[in-house]
């Protein structure tokens, strides 16, 4: 959808909340390039967040919504948990359904999607917790690997249950002491990356959101291949600062922590061939592009 | 508007897109010989169904497949086997939410397994149909006839009918779109029928020609948003409910419920024309009265055929909708009745507590007889409950050890 089907009545444009002002006068719908930079001045796609202040999750809302390539033909899909405080805030169609069910309920989106709009891109991305896609849900996660559903599915793994007050769950780290596990969790963090790989996915990474760049470069990437390609998957650490007992500022020391060779959010990245062979053509295209746009400003 | 009507176009596979009025009540229909599996499969193939997700359970799996033998020759567009049913219904709501026409059929453990979604289809407004063909669900294993189920579907805030006969199977599966998609409904719906002796039993069905289909759904008459960017992606709200503690978000919720329950009254205006009533009934002068859904109507009309022959006058009502709840229909059907008999495929005898909770006098309501677990029910086990009841002498059925 083009944002010129959005335009505000001039009589009502004043009492239309800020952000859907922005939308329709400022939005970055169908730039080229559109990216983490625009966060602070493109607000459309989300403004203000009902998370806890400082909380590294609401940073990868925010670097994810700006990276996203097409968001005016991107329908989200989320799940219970901390996300589902902000996605009634998000400029994008998103879906709430039921705790766990993100990646059935993508699998029929897609499908629909593709039924009714056959000539057109219509870009399907779940966003969920930890538990969400690993615990309750993984069945239907890794099912929708199997099948090869053509879209994105996001983690956001702050390593426990932050909404529900800091309970174990399979992404936890061994050892870790929370609610449920009272003498420390008794068996491994679960290796999500290295099973979606098995499972199908063409395009997997495991980062922090330290760095926006990046975060831009592997959103980008995950939603272009899974919409040409097959499944992908992103693991992003974004630390429940609450309950590992840090404070607003300390975020983004963690997640740097974190991210350190060796460390458990060291950069990882897995692609298929057919995954690679894509990037190295988008790749050669924009640079071919980039060569052309230069010449046509050397001959003007 | 009519300049874009679909209606007298045709589809990719040369069907004309019929108005559902001319399809139902106008078209020639075809007599013909069919297992209830088959008719699910005749029905949808006119149904103009986008996606259709399955899942195998016994008694419902031969249809599941058919169906995607229709998917195979081009008369569905999509087609998926599910992971199990909870991805089932899950897949189905994210095929509504993107605005597709979806169908699926379950059927006991699976409608059970299931049933977190319901809620959520009908609080999402999302009006797929939903095929259960009833079986046992509790422990031991049962895949035999049993319409438990049915009485945890009752408030979920879906539409629930209940078809008697294959003909009303194949009629009520076109209509149930029809109903479930008007915008002043807009809600979920499930067709019920009692499985093996709907679905494994061979009848003749009339059958709309096979070259006329439904118009297709168009997800813009939801009376919510269809989730596909096509229109303005709107904040639902400034703060999401789901985290405050205060009257605004629990008088919304609350009023959404209503408005659930609102949509559901607001089907009969659909319904009634649709299905001819939401009950049927003969003889409702009789002192006697039997009053039941699904395959126990045809046992009780049966009995009434026995009891007839013992100069016994009874009178039959059949509840075609579960919800909405034909509530002024029965109470107006059996207001001359003193005893009325409930016959049910299950232990609980949730028919007669429904019934009980409409009418006035309700200790004329005598629950049963009740067969459970795939026992089959016999007229004369009817006869002998309401013989019983009245206080005459009964000859013991044969073999029942009494």
């Amino acid at each position: 959808m083009s944002k010129e089907r959005i335009q505000i009545c001039p009589e009502f444009f004043d009492i239309m909340p800020p952000e859907y002002q922005d939308l329709v006068t400022n939005a970055t719908w169908g730039k080229e390039g559109r990216g983490w930079k625009d966060v602070g001045v493109n607000k459309e796609l989300i403004e203000q967040h009902s998370l806890c202040a400082g909380c590294p999750e609401s940073m990868a809302f925010r670097y994810i919504l700006a990276s996203l390539p097409a968001p005016e033909d991107t329908v989200m899909v989320g799940s219970t948990g901390c996300t589902s405080l902000v996605f009634p805030h998000v400029g994008v169609h998103n879906i709430h359904s039921l705790f766990g069910n993100q990646n059935a309920i993508a699998s029929g989106l897609k499908r629909a999607l593709m039924v009714r709009f056959p000539d057109r891109v219509k870009d399907v991305v779940v966003l969920a917790g930890d538990g969400a896609t690993v615990d309750i849900g993984l069945d239907y996660t890794l099912q929708s690997w199997f099948r090869q559903e053509k879209f994105t599915t996001i983690c956001f793994d702050n390593e426990l249950y932050a909404n529900t007050g800091g309970q174990e769950s399979g992404l936890m780290q061994k050892g870790f002491v929370a609610k449920m596990a009272p003498v420390g969790k008794k068996f491994d963090k679960v290796r999500l990356p290295e099973i979606a790989k098995e499972s199908g996915c063409h395009y997997i990474v495991n980062c922090t959101v330290s760095k926006p760049s990046l975060v831009e470069k592997v959103v980008r990437n995950a939603v272009l291949i899974a919409r040409e390609i097959g499944p992908t998957y992103l693991q992003l650490y974004t630390p429940c600062i609450l309950e590992i007992g840090k404070n607003s500022m300390e975020g983004l020391q963690e997640m740097r922590d974190s991210e350190k060779p060796g460390e458990r959010f060291a950069y990882k990245e897995f692609m298929s061939d057919e995954a690679k062979a894509f990037l190295a053509d988008l790749a050669e295209k924009d640079k071919a592009k980039k060569a052309s746009a230069k010449e046509a400003l050397a001959q003007a | 508007m009519d300049s874009h009507s679909i209606i007298g176009t045709k589809n990719k596979k040369g069907q004309v897109f019929t108005d559902p009025h001319h399809l139902f009540f106008e078209a020639p229909r075809i007599p013909s010989f069919f297992t209830g599996s088959e008719v699910i499969k005749e029905a949808i193939r006119r149904a103009s169904v986008d996606l259709m997700v399955a899942y195998p359970i016994t008694p419902q799996s031969e249809a599941a497949a058919l169906i995607g033998e229709l998917y195979a020759e081009g008369y569905v567009t999509d087609y998926m086997r599910g992971e199990n049913e909870f991805g089932v219904m899950s897949e189905c709501a994210g095929g509504s939410f993107g605005g597709a026409r979806v169908f699926t059929t379950t059927a006991g453990p699976g409608t059970m397994r299931a049933m977190e979604n319901f809620p959520m289809w009908s609080g999402a407004r999302l009006p797929i149909e939903m095929i259960v063909t009833c079986r046992g669900i509790n422990s031991p294993l049962s895949i035999q006839p049993d319409t438990l189920e049915i009485y945890f579907l009752l408030e979920t805030g879906m539409l629930v009918w209940h078809a008697e006969t294959a003909q009303d199977f194949y009629d009520w599966i076109l209509m149930g779109f029809i109903v479930a998609e008007q915008p002043d409904v807009h809600l979920p719906i499930a067709i019920c029928c009692d499985g093996f002796f709907v679905t494994h039993t061979k009848d003749v069905v009339n059958l709309t020609p096979v070259d006329m289909c439904l118009p297709p759904y168009d997800p813009y008459r939801s009376p919510v948003p269809c989730m596909d960017m096509e229109c303005p992606p709107v904040r639902m709200m400034r703060d999401p409910f789901v985290m405050k503690s205060n009257y605004i978000s629990y008088a919304t919720h609350a009023s959404w419920q209503q408005e659930i329950r609102a949509a559901i009254e607001r089907s009969r205006k659909h319904t009634i024309p649709m299905i001819g009533g939401l009950i049927e009934s003969e003889n409702t002068d009789a002192e006697i009265l039997i009053v039941s859904s699904g395959t126990a109507v045809s046992q009780g009309r049966e009995a009434i055929r026995l009891l007839e022959d013992e100069g016994l006058r009874v009178g039959l009502v059949k509840v075609k909708s579960l919800r909405p709840w034909p509530y002024h229909e029965i109470r107006e059907a059996t207001k001359h009745a003193k005893h009325i008999f409930v016959p049910e495929f299950n232990v609980a005898g949730w028919m007669a507590r429904e019934i009980k909770a409409t009418i006035p006098d309700s200790d004329r309501v005598i629950a049963g007889p009740h067969v459970a677990g795939g026992m089959t029910m016999p007229p004369e086990v009817i006869v002998e409950h309401i013989q019983r009841s009245l206080g005459k002498s009964v000859a013991t059925l044969a073999g029942r050890g009494s």
